[in-house]
């Protein structure tokens, strides 16, 4: 809740030192702000405070992810000033947005009551929609925010529809007396209320971009402006996953016997088709976008057995995929700034003239692919064995195709950038503080990988 | 409201159930992106009649006051659309979804 307080705060104060027309404070406002809100939010860890008559509850898992959001922001803030260099405008607009947009996956990570669930979810949507179309004059951001707003809305809609009848059949909006009405039912819950389930499911699934309804992301996190595909992929997966697994333990803990089947597909799907769609695209931002649908897919298989560290588990491998992901899109942004383009070859002789941007993109790479001993593998090797343990062999067995087939597309710019063939391109300047920003990372990335125990036992 | 537990709580599930199934299928055919957003509007009013509708036979508030931050919410995804749709319009001199084919791959 302070967290909130404190970043609705920091949000007005930048738009109002942007109108003022004060570029240079308002990103060091920002750091020591989102720097005071990660204390604020940590402050509260193992109070377990509910706010406004259990609607908000701030227990040790939504602080965990709270935190996770916020690091989110830094992280993004830190390689905002890279993406718009020489924009002479003090972009408070855009700012104030990613923050709002951080306070909806906080509220979505910590909500109680299915009211405000839903307005979270559209804090952090509406967010996005304007964030991914923030690239005013250029066609293909003006396409993906229409089509995200189509596709968001349309998802919202079922979402509704979805928490309207499950409001009818139990009479509550409150989680946990959704629970008590399930268990009141004796295994007799009416259809109308499966129903209502599954279409809520259906909205989620939009959301965090599982496989029949990830048709939207490719084309949106291709156009987005790549800052804001960045901060997209991350937090709106992380809000997301947060949020569903909230609901799942929390409102539908008692049916969850029966909701595996259904979460299965899905999750094999997801892996599935994440992976085999990725292979073939050489568009790194539209690479990555699969492969965050294939990412999505195993934040799915933590939600199908849930053990007592499954939310740990959720929590190291979210953490995993953040680093990694901002990671690779800050090395990204730089090539692109330097080479224009997003295709592997921009990649050649990368290594021989920036070795700390080689090395850094590198890991990232190793990282999301799993490779040992790397903050991915060990996220990775938690999940699997955590799903091993609970029964699922096949599915660990899926699960373990798609990461071999994952190697060949996330090596793809390792490989250009170490061992191409041909004359390597032109080296590509950067300041000292975006090499030791991304040097901190990687290092970061390397050390989760030998301590993920430290994570995973917090929850 | 003694008035409006004349009509039977079936009957509103099911004309609910067909406003959402209705905007469904426009959501779907229609590729005027007017039309669409018209039909978004529908699929969320059709929840918000069914709010309504199981928040006076509950004789519970609680349906109610969803209704008013679905409004709020629908209010403001509308004018980030129409935004959107002037941005579009702006640059291909048409609303027809048809023309949002440049990322395809």
């Amino acid at each position: 809740m302070k967290a909130i307080i404190a970043l609705s705060i920091l949000a007005v104060l930048n738009m109002f030192f942007g109108v003022r027309k004060m570029k240079k404070v308002l990103l060091p406002l920002i750091f020591i702000g989102l720097i005071i809100t990660m204390i604020l939010n940590i402050s509260d860890w193992g109070k377990s405070v509910h706010y406004f008559n259990e609607m908000f509850i701030a227990d040790n898992f939504s602080i965990a992810f709270s935190s996770v959001l916020i690091l989110i922001g830094i992280l993004i803030f830190m390689f905002a000033n890279i993406y718009y260099k020489g924009v002479e405008r003090p972009l408070e607009d855009i700012y104030a947005l990613i923050l709002f947009a951080i306070i909806g996956g906080i509220v979505m990570a910590s909500f109680g009551n299915l009211i405000l669930f839903f307005v979270g979810l559209e804090t952090l949507s509406i967010s996005f929609y304007v964030l991914a179309g923030s690239k005013k004059f250029d066609i293909a951001s003006n396409e993906a925010a229409m089509k995200y707003f189509l596709t968001g809305s349309f998802a919202t809609g079922f979402l509704l529809f979805g928490i309207a009848l499950v409001y009818g059949v139990s009479g509550s909006f409150n989680l946990e007396a959704i629970n008590t009405y399930i268990l009141g039912c004796n295994g007799n819950v009416p259809m109308i209320f499966i129903a209502g389930m599954l279409l809520i499911f259906i909205g989620m699934s939009f959301k965090i971009a599982a496989v029949p309804f990830h048709f939207w992301s490719p084309d949106v996190y291709t156009g987005s402006p790549t800052l804001i595909t960045a901060f997209m992929t991350t937090a709106g997966k992380v809000a997301s996953i947060a949020a569903f697994y909230r609901l799942i333990t929390i409102a539908f803990i008692s049916l969850h016997s029966e909701l595996t089947t259904t979460l299965t597909v899905i999750a094999v799907l997801t892996i599935i088709v994440g992976n085999l769609s990725a292979v073939y695209q050489d568009n790194l931002k539209r690479m990555f976008a699969y492969s965050g649908v294939a990412q999505s897919g195993y934040l799915l298989m933590a939600l199908i057995v849930l053990g007592p560290k499954s939310a740990g588990i959720l929590l190291f491998f979210v953490l995993s995929y953040v680093i990694a992901t901002i990671t690779a899109f800050a090395v990204l942004m730089l090539i692109r700034e330097e080479r224009g383009t997003f295709f592997i070859p921009a990649f050649r002789g990368l290594a021989k003239n920036n070795p700390v941007e080689a090395f850094a993109m590198a890991i990232a790479m190793m990282s999301l692919a799993g490779i040992p001993p790397l903050a991915g593998f060990m996220a990775k090797y938690n999940l699997f064995v955590l799903t091993a343990e609970g029964g699922y062999t096949w599915l660990v067995v899926v699960a373990v195709i798609g990461s071999m087939i994952s190697i060949y597309f996330y090596f793809k710019p390792i490989l250009a950038s170490y061992f191409s063939e041909g004359e390597p391109q032109h080296k590509i300047e950067s300041s000292v503080n975006f090499k030791i920003n991304i040097l901190v990372l990687s290092i970061l990335m390397i050390l989760l990988g030998f301590l993920p125990q430290v994570i995973i036992n917090l929850l | 409201m003694p008035n409006l537990q004349i009509i039977p709580l079936d009957y509103y599930i099911i004309f609910c159930s067909a406003l959402f199934a209705i905007g469904v299928v426009g959501v779907l055919v229609k590729r005027n992106a007017l039309v669409i957003f018209m039909s978004i509007e529908l699929m969320l009013n059709s929840a918000n009649l069914l709010l309504a509708a199981f928040s006076a036979y509950r004789n519970d508030p609680a349906g109610q006051i969803f209704v008013f931050f679905i409004m709020v919410v629908a209010a403001a995804e509308v004018a980030i659309g129409l935004a959107l749709l002037v941005m579009i319009y702006r640059s291909t001199h048409t609303i027809d979804i048809n023309v949002l084919n440049k990322l395809k791959w």
